[in-house]
């Protein structure tokens, strides 16, 4: 069996490259596409900031199927492509194959630790973002009652909900926080129309204040909790803007900054495997206060965030992470 | 009347793969007269008629109406000029009214009410010029189906047609109704209506049309006007042969009973009883035929016997061995077991698989025969070497047994059928319209090999709406109306008797 | 009423041959449209998925999938039957693979386990089947209905076993621990001398899957039971006239149907993946009803059909790569072009080819 001509020169080239100082780096995101206006838009964002301030270019990937990722890593690192960031604990095991087969390729992964010497793992503790935006939530509510709709009842949608009931409760151990989980297929991130009939039924039962930890679903969330005259709470990027006044504030991930990080380490030379934990306090996760919502949060509210946030990072305030043992303490 | 052409075909051809379905056909039908077209179940006839209504398309030859050359397209086309058809099956929506399917299709726009009120009258005019009477707020499926079938024509009426076809338009109906029908004909050809009567029953030429014309194999053979032709000169050219229309046949010498039915009761789907509370008896050496009027139980009975049909109540005993059909689990595979063989009325829909080849539909029904193979496995060569046997016995043409089913003409698939059941040597034979469809060389074979099951000493249940092969197979005659067994006859009976028998004028007289 | 027949070379591989070249045509269109060069394209495409060793053995092993889900559609054909809870039925498949490598693998070697595995998957897999073929065969419930919803329950059964019973303990990932040696089926390039496919994951289980065609042929074809299932599927009233039951065909076909589903899950779940994860499936099992259309149910064109399909899941990937302007959903396109031009268009050239062929054989024609 011969190799295509095209081909063959494509490892040639990739063998020279690879031995070259600077390779060109690569995302390969996750199911979900580019541009599904959250996880995969954010680490998207990352390297373009990447792009513009350097002025280098970068090779991205988007996966149809959790199977194709190996496929997708080793395709990049064959090219010399260094190093292969890939987005979502879904390519896990993929990067690991794909690591022990490129040995001299660089491979970060987001969301998921996968040791080994050449992977950087970069992981988020995104309870702690969850638990300010319980704390926000359970102050700004009239009612007592706050909504939580997930994707999933996966392990990392039921640790952001656990941060965010130990926030609520943090304020008040009356708070009740109705929650709900879209659904059982990757459709359950996908689905507007399913996350506004949940926002609904949630605000019914009188929450008033509904974050949205859905992707894709979560617009159907903010767009019904809005057009009730309620709160929403945004996640991952900053949805403040979609339903300016009506979205309390929005937790964010920051992937981009993972991915930015990981791409101009690599070009400085910087780069190193290890394992990288991002919460409040490196930066990895945030909250934001801008035009939208300036008028929505109190001082009161603020200042007891803000001073959450400094008790978290300086460890004075543990939250529980749920996916440690599977059990939420309240 | 007028010399005037209503309809002139001129060199009408058409082919379906190998077979010349009609081959330049010359015909013409004089303005204001009533043209039989009689001929042979798949002599072409409903060929040429789908061609004229626009269902087909003519390989070669040319159309005209009112001596004009015309292209007819599809049913709309020839409704445009005036062509209306009156179906074999009704195409009428059951859950309508009568005036909701006379208007079906032809609204006259999107909103209703007016078209709904102007067809009111036009019905009303129609009814009183052609004595057409229908209550025009009926609902289609509440009315008879000589009724249903007056509004086919008051539809066709409706859009406009002067040349109306009927395509077999009393294989449903009873004597009476059929007379009726014919005295509708009668007025819309004085009112100079055109109308072309489709048929295989020669009977019906002689009593309704002023013209015939003889198809056979695709032809018209010959084109007669009716007063001047006779029913042997007819079917002589319908044949091409002299016809036998008697089998030869000696006296039955009846011996043991091989079938007995009690009080066979059978409600179908809609909640009729449509059998009701059937006894009869088959012997040895018999040929019992039950006459009757399509759709007065003898289907359902004839299946119910043979384990298809769920039965309200009653009991079957063949050969001896007795069940409750009502009480215990029955299927047609137990049935045949005990002996009972089946050909059934439909051999598309029930006796056969059409897309399969012939030497499969040989085993239908006996697949687990363990001469067909071993264990959970089927023996091709076994099954095939069985089948050319058959095929030899009974000259099914062409004779290949790989050959798909749907390529056999209807009288060989008819013989596939038949080979396969009386093979088995059963001790008794359920027959449903053995020649429908059939052509009469095929009818000839047929009728001799009942006969020679009969003179084996086999009992044979012949069921069929013809009551002239009812009589020239039957030992006994059980006449059948609206689900009972009205009477028994000999087979010489008068036609008048055995026709008032079949249209329930005999009121309940019951069967010894 | 179709008059005619096309001889079976041309049903078998002419008309799928066209109908694949009319997609591909009406793609290359698509791919002018967006300033791509569709030669190059097509080029990649084939290259991509037969023209290395590596890409050879991700278009097997995709097949593999295709050619188990074809089937199982296939088989439910014959019986008249549209099966369309592949999907689910694969699914709950991957879960009695798992069951069987999870209870073996650290003791015994693979082809210990493989029995048990074949077996998990085929029972799970059959047993997912079970339940819309009952309500088809007693109640009428239609199977396009039930076994779609069944897809549905198959997912959230699903995720429940994974996030609370079945994952690892403290793991953020919904899926199973990775199975030892002894659950994890060999590469074909090891159990196949001779062959080389790279590091692609086909394995062992392509060759269960002809096995699973051959075993399907003789089934329908040269068994009592297959002869019922065609019989019942060609009609159902002449099926009841021959005394077979279609309770138990019903139920019967879409038990074999479930199990060759559910085998799907030993290529991914015990050949590929070697731990049971949430959505292995990916839609293998919808791919399967086009398979089993443009195979025309017959294990030879499941073949052919599953590694054409192969070819634009794998050709698909390479495409992207090289050319970044036809993006994933691109390819999407393409393989939905294919699948509606093979599937649902299959009778548009039938006319024109059966004219054709009318033409040449005329001469020979005999009356009737």
């Amino acid at each position: 069996m011969t190799r295509s001509p095209c081909l063959l020169a494509g490892l040639v080239l990739a063998a020279i490259l690879s031995s070259a100082a600077v390779a060109e780096p690569a995302l390969v995101y996750s199911v979900g596409g580019r541009f599904d206006g959250s996880f995969n838009e954010a680490a998207w964002r990352g390297a373009e900031r990447f792009a513009k301030e350097t002025g280098e270019s970068y090779r991205d990937f988007e996966i149809a199927r959790d199977a194709d990722s190996l496929q997708a890593l080793r395709s990049f690192a064959a090219r010399g492509l260094s190093p292969v960031v890939a987005i979502g604990f879904n390519q896990a095991s993929a990067v690991d194959a794909a690591a022990k087969d490129y040995p001299q390729t660089s491979f970060s992964i987001v969301d998921m630790v996968v040791e080994a010497p050449n992977v950087r793992s970069v992981v988020f503790r995104e309870h702690e973002g969850a638990y300010i935006a319980g704390l926000l939530a359970a102050m700004a509510s009239q009612t007592g009652t706050i909504g939580f709709v997930g994707g999933m009842d996966i392990p990392i949608i039921r640790r952001f909900l656990c941060g965010y009931r130990q926030g609520a409760a943090s304020i008040s151990a009356d708070t009740r926080v109705l929650f709900n989980m879209a659904g059982d297929t990757p459709a359950a991130f996908a689905d507007p129309a399913r996350g506004a009939e949940l926002a609904r039924s949630q605000i019914a039962r009188g929450a008033d204040v509904v974050i949205q930890a859905a992707g894709g679903t979560g617009i159907g969330v903010l767009q019904a909790v809005a057009d009730a005259g309620k709160l929403g709470i945004g996640t991952d990027s900053n949805q403040n803007g979609l339903h300016p006044g009506k979205v309390l504030t929005s937790i964010r991930k920051r992937v981009d900054v993972a991915v930015h990080r990981n791409f101009s380490d690599a070009r400085d030379g910087k780069w190193s495997a290890d394992v990288q934990v991002l919460g409040l306090a490196e930066g990895g996760m945030d909250w934001v206060i801008d035009a939208d919502n300036r008028k929505l949060v109190t001082p009161a509210m603020e200042a007891a965030a803000r001073a959450a946030e400094t008790a978290i990072s300086e460890g004075r305030i543990q939250v529980h992470d749920a996916a440690s043992d599977g059990e939420c303490p309240l | 009347m007028s010399e005037e052409l209503a309809i002139e075909l001129v060199g009408i051809d058409k082919r379906f793969g190998p077979v010349h379905a009609n081959k330049n056909i010359d015909l013409k039908v004089r303005k204001g007269s009533i043209h039989g077209i009689v001929g042979e179940n798949g002599a072409g006839k409903s060929t040429l008629m789908s061609i004229l209504y626009g269902f087909y398309h003519a390989d070669g030859g040319e159309i005209r109406v009112d001596g004009k050359a015309v292209s007819i397209a599809g049913s709309q086309a020839a409704i445009a000029l005036g062509i209306g058809m009156v179906h074999q099956h009704f195409m009428l929506v059951e859950n309508f009214t009568v005036l909701e399917n006379v208007i079906l299709g032809a609204e006259g726009g999107p909103v209703l009410a007016g078209g709904v009120s102007r067809a009111r009258a036009e019905l009303k005019r129609l009814a009183a010029d052609y004595d057409l009477k229908v209550d025009p707020d009926a609902v289609i499926g509440d009315l008879p189906v000589g009724l249903q079938q007056r509004v086919e024509i008051l539809k066709a009426l409706f859009r406009g047609a002067d040349i109306l076809i009927l395509d077999e338009p009393t294989g449903v109906l009873t004597p009476a109704e059929a007379d009726h029908l014919f005295r509708i004909l009668r007025v819309l050809r004085d009112e100079g209506k055109t109308v072309l009567l489709i048929t295989h029953k020669l009977r019906e030429i002689m009593a309704a049309t002023d013209h015939v014309s003889v198809m056979r194999r695709g032809e018209i053979v010959a084109t007669r006007k009716t007063q001047k032709t006779s029913m042997g000169e007819l079917a002589e050219l319908m044949v091409g042969r002299r016809v036998l229309l008697e089998v030869a046949k000696g006296p039955a010498t009846p011996g043991r009973p091989v079938l007995q039915v009690e009080g066979l009761t059978v409600r179908d789907g809609r909640g009729v009883d449509v059998v009701r509370d059937v006894s009869l008896e088959v012997r040895a050496g018999e040929i019992v035929g039950i006459a009757g009027v399509s759709g007065n139980g003898q289907s359902q009975l004839l299946e119910a016997i043979a384990g298809i049909r769920k039965v309200r109540s009653g009991s079957v005993t063949v050969d001896g061995t007795r069940i409750d059909l009502a009480a215990t689990e029955v299927d047609a595979a137990r049935m045949r077991r005990l002996g009972l063989a089946h050909v059934p009325e439909d051999r598309h829909r029930m006796g056969l698989v059409t897309r399969f080849p012939e030497c499969e539909n040989a085993i239908l029904g006996y697949h687990h025969d363990p001469a067909y193979g071993r264990g959970a496995f089927l023996d091709y060569d076994a099954i095939r070497t069985a089948a050319r046997e058959k095929i030899e016995k009974y000259d099914i043409r062409p004779p290949q047994c790989m050959l798909k089913t749907a390529n056999f003409s209807g009288g060989n698939q008819q013989k596939i059928v038949l080979a396969r059941e009386i093979e088995r040597d059963p001790v008794i034979l359920l027959v449903g319209q053995p020649t429908r469809g059939v052509d009469i060389g095929a009818i000839e074979f047929i009728h001799k090999r009942l006969v020679a099951l009969r003179d084996a000493g086999k009992g044979v249940l012949l069921v069929s709406v013809e009551l002239d092969e009812i009589r020239a197979l039957a030992d006994r005659v059980l006449v059948m109306f609206d689900g009972r067994v009205v009477g028994e006859r000999a087979p010489e009976t008068e036609d008048s008797e055995l026709g008032l028998l079949m249209a329930g004028a005999a009121g309940q007289e019951a069967a010894e | 009423m179709t008059a005619g027949q096309l001889p079976r070379w041309a049903d078998y591989i002419l008309m799928p041959a066209i109908n694949v070249a009319a997609a591909f045509i009406v793609s290359g269109l698509v791919v002018l449209l967006i300033g791509e060069n569709p030669i190059e394209a097509v080029k990649v495409l084939v290259w991509g998925s037969l023209g290395w060793n590596e890409g050879i053995g991700f278009t097997l092993f995709y097949a593999t999938n295709f050619i188990f889900t074809g089937l199982a559609v296939a088989i439910a054909f014959h019986a008249g039957l549209f099966n369309i809870g592949g999907e689910g039925q694969a699914y709950l498949g991957g879960l009695g693979v798992a069951l069987a490598c999870l209870a073996l693998d650290r003791y015994v070697p693979w082809w210990v386990t493989l029995p048990f595995a074949v077996a998990g998957a085929a029972a799970f897999g059959a047993a997912w089947a079970f339940i819309p073929a009952v309500l088809q065969a007693k109640r009428g419930s239609h199977v396009v209905i039930t076994t779609i919803m069944f897809n549905f329950i198959a997912a959230s059964l699903m995720v429940y076993l994974l996030v609370n019973v079945m994952s690892k303990p403290g793991s953020m990932q919904p899926e199973t621990r990775t199975f030892e040696d002894g659950g994890r089926l060999p590469l074909l390039q090891d159990v196949l001398p001779f062959t080389d496919f790279g590091s692609a994951p086909v394995n062992f289980s392509f060759l269960l899957a002809l096995a699973a065609c051959l075993f399907v042929w003789v089934l329908v074809w040269r068994t009592r039971l297959g002869y019922e299932i065609r019989t019942f599927g060609a009609n159902q009233t002449a099926a009841v006239y021959a005394g077979i039951s279609p309770v138990r065909i019903t139920v019967v076909t879409m038990l074999i149907s479930g199990g060759l589903a559910g085998m799907m899950a030993i290529n991914e779940i015990m050949g590929s993946q070697h731990r049971l994860l949430i959505e292995f499936v990916s839609g293998y099992g919808f791919v399967g009803i086009a398979v089993a259309l443009m195979g025309r149910a017959h294990p030879v064109g499941i073949v052919f059909a599953a590694i054409l399909f192969g070819m634009l899941y794998q050709g698909g990937a390479e495409l992207a790569f090289e050319m970044p302007a036809i993006t994933r959903d691109m390819i999407v396109v393409i393989q939905g072009l294919v699948i509606l031009f093979a599937g649902a268009l299959e009778h548009m050239f039938r006319p024109a080819l059966l004219r054709v062929f009318g033409v040449l054989s005329a001469p020979a024609g005999t009356p009737a």
